[in-house]
């Protein structure tokens, strides 16, 4: 996620969250694992993936497959970033370190909240969850540091 | 010992079956169409370029998401295949050792260097740790340049359990 919308020219949260909506939609992989922005602003991004066969990593117990989480988490790791009051720019992720908790629970979809709750002039400082219908235990965490540009 | 050696097709058809056997059955890696080159023991992990696996379509480069979990295909097909490997070459007898689980991911950390171009992608891992619970895996890929990887991740993983032959 480089180039997302001037987010400048955003007025309002609603607004906000249509034009980051329909800027994820044009995001061929987000697309392909039906990832939808559930919610966005000050620092913080909520993303939902619903189950599907095709992400299984473990044919025998139907779970889904890490990488298919780490996507999930990643993409609200960057909204977040995106979404932070100071962010003047886009961004790309430097490093994530993902903690599998748990197995997700098949046939539940996957809801990511994401919280950048630190920024430098280069580098912002986000913690992400992936929860499933159980939403007291976590199936996964995430940390990461990614580019940051402050606004003008 | 005057055996001889086995004709180079015959080894050859076990092997790519054993790992064939690996790789089929798993879901997300024939939805990410992650593929396998083997030459002898060493496995190097294909990711051919499709345009769904684009994250930022105005670079355009591949989703960070992708990344990630070719990466983690990669060190979890590695882990699988050093634990096969023994069984398909004869040393442990066939059966001896259980039914195969894989391993599962305790964490996973990748460390994007460049951006993915929409260009294949390739991958290594190196096992530097397989104890009887835990193991830890490196992994690099690299696009054009082998010397120039895009990414590089370690991970810990928790091994099956399999059926010990002391305790029954």
């Amino acid at each position: 996620m480089s180039m997302p919308p001037d987010p400048s020219k955003i007025q309002t949260p609603e607004e906000m969250l249509r034009v980051a909506r329909e800027f994820m939609e044009a995001l061929p992989h987000a697309k392909a694992l039906n990832i939808s922005l559930d919610q966005l602003g000050d620092g913080r991004a909520e993303f939902s993936m619903p189950y599907d066969e095709r992400l299984v990593g473990d044919p025998e117990t139907g779970v889904l497959h890490g990488g298919a989480v780490s996507a999930l988490l990643d993409s609200a790791c960057g909204a977040a970033v995106i979404a932070h009051p100071d962010n003047g720019g886009g961004t790309a992720t430097l490093d994530l370190r993902i903690d599998y908790m748990r197995a997700a629970t098949p046939g539940q979809a996957l809801v990511a909240q994401a919280h950048c709750y630190q920024v430098t002039r280069s580098v912002a400082f986000v913690r992400a969850v992936a929860l499933d219908d159980d939403r007291d235990r976590p199936v996964a965490s995430a940390t990461g540091a990614f580019t940051f540009t402050v606004k003008p | 010992m005057s055996r001889r050696p086995e004709p180079v097709q015959v080894v050859k058809q076990r092997r790519d079956a054993a790992l064939e056997s690996l790789v089929a059955g798993v879901p997300y890696i024939q939805f990410l169409g992650v593929q396998f080159d083997r030459r002898g023991d060493e496995l190097t992990a294909v990711l051919p370029f499709r345009d769904d696996l684009i994250g930022n379509p105005f670079l355009p480069a591949i989703h960070g998401g992708v990344t990630a979990g070719f990466l983690e295909i990669t060190a979890l097909v590695g882990l699988g295949w050093s634990m096969i490997w023994d069984e398909i070459e004869g040393a442990t007898p066939k059966g001896e050792a259980g039914p195969l689980r894989l391993p599962k991911t305790i964490d996973f950390t990748i460390d994007y260097l460049r951006s993915g171009l929409p260009r294949d992608a390739y991958a290594r891992a190196r096992i530097t740790r397989s104890g009887r619970r835990y193991a830890s895996v490196q992994v690099e890929a690299w696009q054009d340049n082998r010397d120039r990887p895009f990414a590089q991740a370690m991970g810990h993983f928790l091994m099956p359990k399999r059926p010990a032959k002391d305790d029954g």
